[in-house]
């Protein structure tokens, strides 16, 4: 049990990523995830990443992909959501579609929640999710993984955007 | 200097097939009206997203020609998306941009760069197969149909100003209607 709540691993993350169905991973490198996802997802052969010069780039593809059926996961740091709130307001929020954002809430304090952190960059980030619209969650631990593949899902199924905020740095595999 | 309509109009006559086209804003309004079907896309939501939405769909479909009529104001808020379109380099991409140098739905206010900047200069430095540019309708119409069956990324711009304009219907571009067409038109792709 105490593994669960100190600890959050990497490949964890990306096995229930994988049970979602999502097979391409649209990416801006982030310190907070590199090592524990963008590295072990980069080196996967069941993904296809596509690197994108900014993360609102992001979002148009992964837009156009889903008409598809195809999954994708963007993964950038809260910064790259920052910069593309026009992109997640018209795409994700008003024409909702099926946009999924895992978001390395970087410099996050482990343990301590968004809303509580020292960091102003950190503690407007729900609140702006939540104002936009957006259905949000937390990634703190490993307890919090199970959240992943049916939040994927929901959001593919019900045609909504979806964030994934990661609270600490993800243990490489 | 090409009319756009005009140039719209001899694109239209070279087209085969079943393309995908991806359309921004004053373009987009004159092309679903000279070319209508629901396999044109027009709710890229925000300026300078079309050219990502063009990536997506040519990767979501590569045995599909899909065709990109960006802006050159769009282009230039998504400049990174040629590097990112030139690195996926999906072969089945035809990306032009229609440069009339200004920000036309927005007062016709210059764009930065304008007359200087070298749009098929960027994309072959950023690793486009082929670059070309058109301002003559003669050879545009002469040749638009050898650069569609190019492997892609090709880029082509397109020098023109407004010619014939056609009802903007803002909220038919970012209203579900439209992209629900699209949805049924793609289902089966």
């Amino acid at each position: 049990m105490e593994d669960l709540l100190d600890r959050l691993s990497g490949d964890r993350i990306i096995e229930a990523v994988k049970q979602s169905g999502v097979r391409t991973v649209l990416t801006v490198p982030d310190r907070m995830t590199e090592a524990g996802l963008l590295k072990p997802i980069t080196a996967d052969p069941e993904f296809r990443q596509i690197r994108v010069c900014k993360e609102d780039e992001a979002l148009g593809i992964s837009a156009a992909l889903s008409y598809s059926g195809q999954r994708a996961l963007l993964l950038f740091q809260y910064t790259g959501l920052l910069d593309s709130l026009n992109a997640v307001r018209a795409i994700a929020a008003e024409y909702s579609m099926p946009i999924c954002m895992m978001v390395g809430l970087h410099g996050k304090e482990p343990g301590v929640l968004p809303a509580e952190s020292k960091h102003y960059a950190i503690r407007i980030i729900e609140p702006i999710l939540d104002t936009m619209g957006i259905a949000r969650h937390l990634i703190e631990t490993d307890a919090d993984i199970p959240k992943i593949c049916p939040a994927i899902v929901s959001a593919y199924e019900n045609s909504k955007p979806v964030a994934l905020l990661i609270g600490r740095s993800p243990v490489a595999p | 200097m090409m009319k756009r309509d005009e140039m719209l109009k001899a694109l239209a006559g070279k087209i085969t097939g079943d393309p995908i086209v991806v359309a921004a804003y004053s373009t987009a309004f004159d092309w679903i009206a000279i070319r209508p079907s629901p396999l044109n896309y027009i709710s890229s939501g925000a300026m300078g997203m079309t050219s990502s939405h063009a990536l997506g769909f040519a990767l979501a479909w590569p045995d599909r020609k899909i065709i990109l009529l960006d802006g050159d104001g769009s282009l230039l808020m998504n400049l990174g998306s040629l590097v990112t379109i030139a690195e996926a380099a999906p072969k089945n991409l035809v990306h032009c941009v229609a440069e009339n140098g200004v920000y036309e739905a927005n007062g016709s206010h210059a764009i930065p760069g304008r007359n200087k900047v070298s749009f098929a200069g960027m994309a072959h430095n950023a690793g486009y197969r082929s670059t070309h540019e058109f301002s003559d309708l003669a050879a545009f119409d002469q040749q638009i149909g050898d650069v569609l069956d190019g492997e892609g990324p090709v880029f082509v711009t397109l020098k023109c100003e407004r010619g014939e304009t056609y009802p903007k219907d803002y909220g038919l571009m970012h209203g579900p209607k439209i992209r629900e067409e699209f949805a049924r038109a793609v289902k089966d792709f």
